[in-house]
């Protein structure tokens, strides 16, 4: 019982960790869109496009330039980096002018957006690297390695606190401590300070704040570039700070969308997004430790366990753990009454 | 429907310019992967048209008009049903079981059989997001994704174990010869006309057309299409018109399921004669491009099935002859989603501004 308790219940939160990390990124991303009124089914797409910049731009800048590459090394990463900041961001802003300039379907756009990744990552990555869609393996400085917390080793033999303090938080990597940071961040952004007021209320009554004399559109579109920007960092994760080392088709598996549903249970409260993503992370590190489970009257097969995370989404947006009431002006594009 | 703009601008034009900007686009994604986009579209017509593309064409315009219809069928009641993958996927599951019941005395009768059982089971995988999005209020669009990738976990699960065929790959039993549904190549040969003995295509090709008049006249004939589309247009004026929100709702999404699920007659019993992994190829995401493109309308759905029919056949040959990835096809229909479904007020703004002018001076004359 003690070993189950050390080994494998430590091993599995440290797993659920690793997995939340990516989903709460881009749980946070789809905040920041919905609680200012646009609806961001996208989230899957430009989390795609981003974990493939990231894969490609770090594989090019970490190559030597005798091998055609740009020769960074280890500074690769950051490229990588910056490459899914910057390709995610774009994807957000074509949004954004779909459903803020040209009042068009926000559902459909976002649905359209994530087609598009899907191709065009395949389409450009097989163009670049002739490997079937996927980026190069990456290699030390070309990703993100993992940290280890200052006295991590010395106090790993510490029963217990030792114990979780080595195996649990520390040892991850940079973006794993920033996922956590964006939530604190996102808290004082949303309930300390003008621009969070302001962003809720245009979710709210966008009316409202038009006639106050605030931008909605401008407010809209800056709501949309923080998304871009945490969807960059979500991808990156992906294909940057993962075991995958590198870009594979379709790798986002419905993170997008577990994201989405992950904020509904949220309440689109950023706090609750950290608790309601580790949950699903835990999920998966469950289904991928477990490959089937005996439950003695019958046997879970290993495709169920694998569809957990989906199947808690459909539980979840069922309302069956407590009504969400989502931002009043979400989905509706704003037009200025005249 | 819109006042500004004359009906053959807002029907005929409009779709028409956003479908140029999104192969205008298309064009550029081509160049940017070192093609010609002039030799790409030469490639795709051809191999989309010759005596042996067509079969195939034809075969996967048929998948794409059932779904495209089960998309629009939603659209008009607006529900937006991104779950025609799954239910395409399962219904498969139910055709082969059936098909796999019995050992079947003639085609007409297994015909049937196939298609009240992709009917059954296609609508049935359609019916709890309906019923949680009507009762629960849970978004659809997320509800439907998920069963798309529960959809996959089981068939998954059933062709690795209790559907499986002796030997190790992931596939049925073949389906009783009796199952076989003629080809297009039967049915024109009893009217003395050549047809590539190979092809694909198949009666379903007819299902799908009387699908597409059926649909038709649901939609603007009767009551109940009468009800979905007043549901569609204002929720509220629909409750207060004593139209059910939940009887709207549960029969929008299963007749929406229901015609996904016919695919699998064409697929799972026309062509492949057994359940495989991965059945349904994206076929239900083209559905939403499809019904988008054809403006819900089942005219429109059958014209927009054809020509994703060709782009697919066409993009087949793309990757055989140019080593182009079948993804670039993935990338038009991006493309045609954005552009005729969110990014059309790009086109349509400009044209109501210029309509209504010319409007104001042809009244001022």
């Amino acid at each position: 019982m003690m070993d189950f308790l050390t080994n494998d219940l430590l091993q599995l939160s440290d797993s659920a960790v690793r997995n939340a990390t990516p989903l709460l990124l881009a749980c946070i991303a789809g905040l920041y869109s919905e609680r200012a009124g646009i609806f961001d089914i996208g989230l899957e797409g430009k989390m795609l496009v981003a974990a493939f910049a990231a894969g490609a731009f770090s594989a090019f800048a970490g190559t030597s330039v005798a091998d055609g590459g740009w020769g960074m090394g280890g500074n690769a990463v950051w490229i990588g980096l910056g490459a899914a900041i910057i390709a995610s961001t774009i994807l957000a802003m074509i949004h954004a002018f779909a459903s803020i300039t040209l009042r068009g379907n926000q559902l459909i756009s976002g649905v359209a957006i994530n087609f598009f990744a899907a191709g065009i990552t395949v389409l450009l990555g097989q163009y670049w690297f002739k490997m079937g869609g996927q980026t190069p393996q990456l290699r030390e400085g070309q990703r993100f390695d993992s940290i280890t917390l200052p006295f991590a080793r010395e106090l790993q033999d510490v029963p217990v606190l030792g114990q979780i303090y080595h195996d649990l938080i520390s040892g991850h990597n940079i973006l794993v401590y920033l996922g956590f940071l964006v939530v604190a961040i996102t808290w004082w952004v949303l309930y300390r300070t003008r621009f969070g007021l302001r962003m809720r209320a245009v979710g709210e009554n966008p009316s409202a704040v038009d006639t106050a004399g605030i931008s909605v559109v401008r407010l809209r579109y800056s709501a949309l570039v923080i998304t871009g920007i945490l969807c960059g960092l979500a991808g990156a994760y992906l294909s940057l700070g993962t075991a995958a080392a590198g870009f594979g088709k379709d790798m986002t598996a419905g993170r997008g969308f577990i994201a989405l549903a992950a904020l509904i249970f949220a309440k689109w409260k950023p706090v609750p997004a950290l608790w309601a993503t580790l949950l699903f992370g835990l999920l998966e590190a469950i289904g991928n430790r477990y490959q089937s489970v005996d439950l003695g009257f019958m046997v879970l097969p290993g495709q169920f366990m694998q569809a957990l995370p989906y199947i808690l989404t459909v539980v979840i947006l069922a309302g069956f753990v407590g009504k969400a009431i989502p931002p009043k002006a979400g989905g509706e594009p704003y037009v200025k009454e005249r | 429907m819109n006042k500004n703009l004359p009906k053959w601008v807002d029907l005929g034009v409009i779709p028409l310019l956003t479908l140029a900007l999104a192969f205008g686009v298309s064009g550029l994604v081509v160049l940017s992967i070192g093609q010609n986009p002039i030799e790409v579209v030469q490639v795709m017509l051809q191999g989309a048209f010759n005596p042996f593309g067509i079969g195939h064409t034809l075969y996967f315009t048929t998948n794409f008009i059932f779904t495209g219809l089960g998309v629009a069928v939603a659209f008009h009641a607006r529900l937006f049903n991104i779950g025609g993958e799954g239910q395409a996927g399962i219904a498969g599951v139910g055709v082969a079981m059936v098909m796999l019941s019995f050992n079947w005395p003639h085609w007409t009768i297994a015909l049937l059989a196939g298609t009240m059982a992709a009917l059954v089971f296609g609508a049935a995988w359609a019916a709890i997001p309906a019923y949680l999005q009507a009762k629960r209020g849970s978004h659809i669009v997320i509800t439907t994704i998920m069963f798309n990738l529960i959809a996959t976990a089981v068939v998954g699960y059933l062709l690795v174990g209790p559907m499986q065929a002796e030997g190790s790959l992931p596939e049925s039993p073949r389906f009783p010869a009796g199952a076989a549904l003629p080809s297009l190549h039967d049915i024109l040969a009893v009217f003395g006309m050549e047809f590539d003995k190979f092809a694909p295509a198949n009666i379903s090709f007819f299902l799908a057309l009387i699908a597409a008049f059926l649909v038709w006249v649901l939609i603007w004939k009767t009551r109940l299409g009468y009800e979905m589309r007043a549901f569609g247009h204002s929720e509220r004026a629909a409750v207060y018109a004593g139209i059910s929100p939940l009887k709207i709702t549960m029969v929008a999404m299963l007749l929406s399921g229901a015609l996904s699920g016919m695919m699998a007659v064409n697929t799972v019993q026309g062509e492949a004669e057994r359940l495989v992994l991965g059945a349904v190829e994206g076929a239900g995401f083209i559905g939403i491009a499809v019904a988008l493109m054809g403006r819900s309308h089942p005219v429109g759905v059958v014209l927009a099935a054809f020509l994703f029919g060709i782009l697919t056949q066409g993009g087949a040959e793309l990757q055989f002859t140019l080593g182009v990835p079948a993804q670039m096809i993935t990338v038009i229909q991006a493309l045609i989603i954005m552009f005729t479904g969110s990014l059309e007020n790009m086109v349509r703004i400009p044209l109501e501004k210029f309509f209504i002018s010319a409007g104001k001076k042809g009244a001022a004359t």
